[in-house]
């Protein structure tokens, strides 16, 4: 299984260490000729204005979106929750549009307004899964077909699957928990 | 519930990893920073280059600058306190900004004492220039490094100089034997358990940055292959010919910092460079990475 993590700008690090704990194979992607082969992509955090223009300057906007259309399972998380969504509600980023899912960036204010937070993650098991949110964004709407797999508190919604496409506001890759990523190399298997 | 803890203090900095952080005076200038893809701003008054021609007390931005570059941009906004001010610090955490720079850029206010950064709730970034000082600011709760270089002269001689120097200190502590680490921590001026990590993990604990000269997409490149985890750029964009072209470069040379084709080709018709200075030239009292210790 050939796993690709784009590498434009943010946290693309923890995810390659662990994808290698999963003993899965793994490629930085920051050209469009490394987009060929994959099983799945992983886009990490990061600043999400910074990621989509060199996105878009290496001509990876386009062809990542005709990959999901066509079946690639992607993962994002925080920038890369708010790339794959349909409509972001706030600013001038060009998402990829591939996931039924309306994002506000930074919903919670500032840095001093980050947090963690443990969460109820039912498809990962009982036990809680520890959400770290950083400048985060949240899903404010969601179509029929979208799942929602975690919600904090005030139900506000923080995670969600459509098909083969599976978003996280938070940051399963400063964590140790290697449930989120295992579940979706289980998407990527064809076995969830 | 919980903010303000070293997980997401540390996280931002892992957020910003692989980025430029630009130096911006006003709103303008933070809407282009943004434009040519930089994953924050650092607010200031006057950029480094600027600050050394005129000389007298450099301080904390007027904060209504401050304000309204957070307005005008939605990446992180960063802004400077004096080495050792931290009422400067309580006040930029009030104002909201996402990361502070304790920075030898402005007249330091403490010669003995750096400000004590595990009581904020927003991150603190910290100039060094070898790994010992950047131990010191870690003991001191900052959750982000970077290189001090010499800021505003558009020469990346010190930048160098200084990850060399902590890259060196790296390696050198992962192969001291657990029996000497006690009286290497002594020589080097740092905390004990910080030595004693590193030595186990062979590498720093927090994102690592490189700052101070940085002046051309292949300045950016070659600290990044030396080791940053990012590029600090100061004057180096503002002072040149055309600042949305020359960002916009030293950001994809930052991305592509292992591939000499792209840095080759973003390097082409940028205009001139900001004016460089010789470090040799600057008198000993007027270097800013002498300040801190």
């Amino acid at each position: 299984m050939r796993i690709g993590v784009l590498a434009s700008q943010g946290a693309f690090v923890e995810h390659i260490a662990m994808l290698r704990q999963l003993e899965v194979e793994v490629l930085p992607v920051r050209l469009l000729q490394e987009l060929r082969g994959l099983d799945g992509l992983i886009i990490p955090g990061g600043e999400s204005t910074s990621i989509s223009k060199l996105m878009l300057d290496y001509n990876l906007i386009s062809e990542i979106r005709n990959l999901a259309k066509n079946g690639l399972p992607i993962f994002g998380t925080c920038a890369g929750m708010i790339l794959l969504a349909n409509k972001i509600s706030d600013s001038g980023v060009e998402p990829l549009r591939v996931m039924d899912i309306t994002v506000r960036r930074n919903a919670f204010g500032r840095q001093k307004d980050s947090f963690e937070t443990e969460l109820s993650i039912p498809v990962l098991g009982e036990k809680l899964f520890l959400g770290v949110f950083i400048r985060a964004p949240i899903i404010v709407r969601a179509n029929s077909e979208v799942e929602i797999l975690a919600k904090l508190a005030d139900s506000t919604s923080v995670a969600a699957r459509q098909g083969k496409l599976l978003a996280s506001a938070f940051h399963p890759e400063l964590t140790d928990d290697l449930r989120f990523h295992r579940y979706f190399l289980d998407i990527v298997a064809g076995n969830q | 519930m919980e903010s303000g803890t070293w997980k997401v203090k540390t996280g931002l900095a892992q957020m910003l990893k692989g980025g430029v952080i630009m130096d911006v005076i006003n709103a303008e200038q933070a809407k282009i920073a943004q434009e040519a893809g930089a994953c924050a701003v650092m607010a200031l008054e006057r950029v480094p280059a600027d600050i050394r021609a005129m000389g007298g007390v450099a301080r904390m931005a007027e904060p209504t600058i401050i304000e309204a570059i957070m307005k005008a941009v939605s990446i992180p906004v960063m802004a400077k306190c004096r080495i050792g001010h931290f009422v400067e610090a309580q006040a930029l955490q009030a104002l909201g900004v996402d990361f502070i720079d304790e920075s030898e850029v402005l007249t330091p206010a403490d010669e003995s004492h750096h400000v004590w950064k595990h009581d904020f709730k927003v991150p603190f970034v910290c100039g060094c220039r070898d790994l010992g000082e950047a131990l010191r600011r870690l003991g001191e709760g900052a959750a982000m490094i970077r290189t001090k270089g010499e800021a505003g002269t558009g020469n990346i001689v010190e930048a160098v100089r200084h990850m060399r120097a902590v890259m060196d200190g790296i390696r050198r502590l992962a192969n001291t034997p657990q029996d000497e680490l006690m009286a290497l921590a002594k020589e080097m001026g740092a905390p004990f358990e910080l030595v004693a990590e590193i030595h186990k993990t062979g590498k720093l604990p927090v994102v690592n940055y490189a700052a101070g000269g940085v002046a051309t997409p292949a300045d950016a490149a070659l600290m990044m292959q030396l080791g940053a985890e990012g590029v600090f750029v100061g004057s180096g964009i503002f002072k040149s010919s055309n600042p949305e072209v020359r960002g916009k470069a030293i950001v994809k040379a930052t991305t592509h910092f292992q591939d000499p084709e792209i840095i080759a080709e973003v390097s082409k018709n940028l205009g001139e460079a900001m004016p460089g200075l010789d470090i040799k030239q600057i008198p000993a009292e007027e270097l800013l990475a002498s300040r801190g210790w």
